[in-house]
């Protein structure tokens, strides 16, 4: 399945197929897919495996391949100690939220800088990309300090949901994706919509967005996988039990439970996100790669 | 470019605009009414950056320099650097924190190199192997590591890695126990959770290079070796650089690993990172203002590392 087969890489085909070529290239590719699979696949069984052994087993030396005994009750107890229902669920929430923000707040704000063009739009635009420089944890005191009270506001946002869609909206880098990808769409169809007498908002909605699917497919992936993968933030805007997120959940609970519990619970925290990935794993590859760096 | 709308041209109304000129600029009031328009559509997420990140930013910097105290804050000078620098962890945490960074670029930064160049070597099992880097990448990091502390790192036998040395006939080790480990482990973990982005960044990159570049190269008679050295690295170099800078800023926010894998500070404060002691002073200790003034520092480092960049990537071009 080479979909690339015609280009030519570091070596050329016709060294591949000769002999010798033939011979390194089947037994390389043997060693890596068999490495790969046992370094990167490999933890992931031990994880879901090791859920199922019994704390006993755990600590046999050597450790065992196969649970010998399996305790399915592990996962059982995982769901119901840890509430992981509630704990899903407040994750689910919080992404679904933050896929609506960014969708609607950054595709408005990249459609203007890309077609519309305001004043100062190159300034803002700046201003925006400046933030990709200043890591999340330079910043992570003042955000509290703001979080809880608004400026102006004074309104308090802990365990409020949007203590952790609006920081997200403040993304420079979906933006800068989604203005590329608007870049790309030839003004003639913008002119040609603007004299048939369509708002901008019509234009965003009726030519633009249909043409811009896989990046907001894209921007989407990127906004639940954040808001799964996050764990600082939630942790100090989300104090109480009834909002956190799964992963802060497991933390909070890590202490006081048995370890295989844990695993358990880590395993059923990652089942979403990695269905996620399966199933949508085309288009996060493709949004990794144009969003970085060609052209 | 300017359109000027020439005197004399009559516009019939509904004739379409000139390609490539955007919607036509003729009265002030036009003017006004597209730029509110257009401020309107970006309104919603400036207002975010506003809050929760350029405002941010300067009251950072602002608290860095003052004292809240019971409601009262005042300014106070240098005071939170003072004594945040005389916090015994402050060095250990610099040292830890560069020592992973540099680790980190060592292991986190050649290997997915490597692994890309290889995997773009090959026709079959492409997309596979492709999932399976990427797949840790997916993971809660929480998830991840909880499966290195209790099951990888465990310093008995029991554990996978010290069962792995042993069955190969290799000193086990104590793991997140032992200080001299307590980095290496971290890097590993921290490795594997995150290479995949980068292997799909230089992938990318990697197809983009021109297959005449490496014929050329062949035909002059430059070995594999060679062609890595004055094809591939110098045609990807601007990702390679652009990523070194990436890693750099990722790997000092260091701070869910050790968090984890090391409950915090580690054995004899062998795991405490900068981004740790943030979180202890600002969240623990009641310090948001000295928090503050190790963000402000930590901020200045990466400038500085920054700067140093960009010098060198100028002096290269």
């Amino acid at each position: 399945m080479a979909q690339d087969s015609g280009t030519r890489t570091l070596i050329s085909h016709a060294q591949l197929r000769r002999g010798r070529g033939r011979f390194i290239y089947w037994a390389l590719l043997t060693v890596v897919v068999v490495g790969f699979t046992l370094v990167f696949l490999g933890p992931l069984y031990w994880m879901v495996t090791g859920a199922l052994k019994s704390g006993q087993e755990i600590a046999q030396t050597p450790p065992s391949l196969f649970p010998k005994d399996p305790q399915p009750q592990n996962y059982v107890d995982a769901w119901n100690n840890l509430d992981l229902a509630k704990l899903l669920f407040n994750t689910f929430y919080y992404a679904a939220g933050a896929v609506v923000f960014q969708l609607v707040l950054d595709t408005a704000a990249a459609y203007s800088l890309s077609k519309l063009r305001p004043m100062f739009g190159n300034v803002i635009l700046a201003l925006m990309l400046a933030t990709l420089m200043i890591p999340a944890m330079v910043l992570i005191v003042p955000q509290y300090v703001t979080v809880i009270d608004l400026p102006i506001l004074h309104i308090n946002l802990l365990d409020s949901p949007f203590a952790i869609w609006l920081p997200l909206v403040a993304n420079a880098f979906n933006i800068f994706l989604l203005k590329r990808f608007f870049d790309s769409i030839p003004e003639e169809l913008m002119s040609a919509a603007l004299v048939d007498g369509a708002t901008p908002l019509r234009t965003l909605w009726s030519i633009i967005l249909p043409m811009s699917r896989p990046i907001l497919g894209v921007v989407s992936i990127f906004a639940v996988t954040a808001v799964w993968k996050d764990f600082l933030w939630p942790k100090l805007v989300m104090p109480s039990p009834e909002t956190r997120t799964v992963s802060v959940g497991i933390y909070a609970f890590a202490g006081g439970t048995p370890m295989n519990v844990v695993i358990a619970a880590s395993v059923i925290a990652a089942i979403p996100t990695v269905i996620v990935f399966l199933i949508f794993q085309r288009n996060i590859m493709s949004g990794l790669t144009t969003g970085s760096l060609k052209g | 470019m300017a359109i000027t709308t020439v005197p004399g041209t009559t516009r019939k109304p509904g004739r379409p605009t000139p390609p490539h000129t955007g919607p036509q600029r003729t009265s002030l009031g036009r003017k006004v009414r597209d730029n509110l328009t257009g401020h309107a559509f970006l309104i919603g997420a400036v207002l975010c950056f506003v809050v929760f990140s350029w405002y941010p930013m300067i009251r950072g910097i602002v608290m860095s320099f003052q004292r809240t105290r019971r409601g009262e804050t005042t300014w106070v000078g240098w005071d939170n650097y003072s004594r945040i620098i005389a916090d015994p962890s402050f060095w250990p945490a610099w040292q830890n924190t560069l020592y992973f960074t540099v680790l980190a670029l060592a292991l986190g930064y050649a290997v997915p190199f490597f692994v890309a160049i290889l995997l773009n070597e090959f026709r079959h099992a492409k997309g596979y192997l492709r999932i399976l880097v990427y797949l840790p990448v997916m993971l809660p990091p929480a998830s991840a590591l909880y499966l290195f502390k209790f099951y990888a790192y465990d310093p008995s036998e029991a554990g996978l890695f010290n069962a792995i040395l042993k069955a190969l006939h290799l000193p086990t080790s104590q793991w997140m126990q032992s200080p001299e480990m307590t980095m290496p482990a971290m890097v590993i973990a921290s490795t594997w959770m995150n290479m995949g982005g980068a292997v799909l960044i230089y992938l990318a990159s990697l197809q983009n290079i021109p297959g005449e570049l490496y014929e050329a190269a062949e035909l002059d008679g430059a070995g594999i070796w060679k062609r890595i050295r004055h094809v591939t690295i110098p045609q990807t170099r601007l990702i390679l650089a652009l990523l070194a800078m990436i890693q750099i800023v990722a790997t000092m926010q260091l701070f869910i690993e050790p968090l984890i894998l090391a409950n915090g500070a580690g054995a004899e404060d062998s795991a405490t990172s900068v981004a740790y002691l943030i979180y202890q002073h600002g969240f623990f200790q009641n310090d948001l203002n000295g928090a503050a003034a190790l963000g402000v520092i930590m901020l200045v480092v990466l400038a500085g590392f920054s700067a140093a960049y960009l010098r060198l990537s100028a002096k290269q071009d």
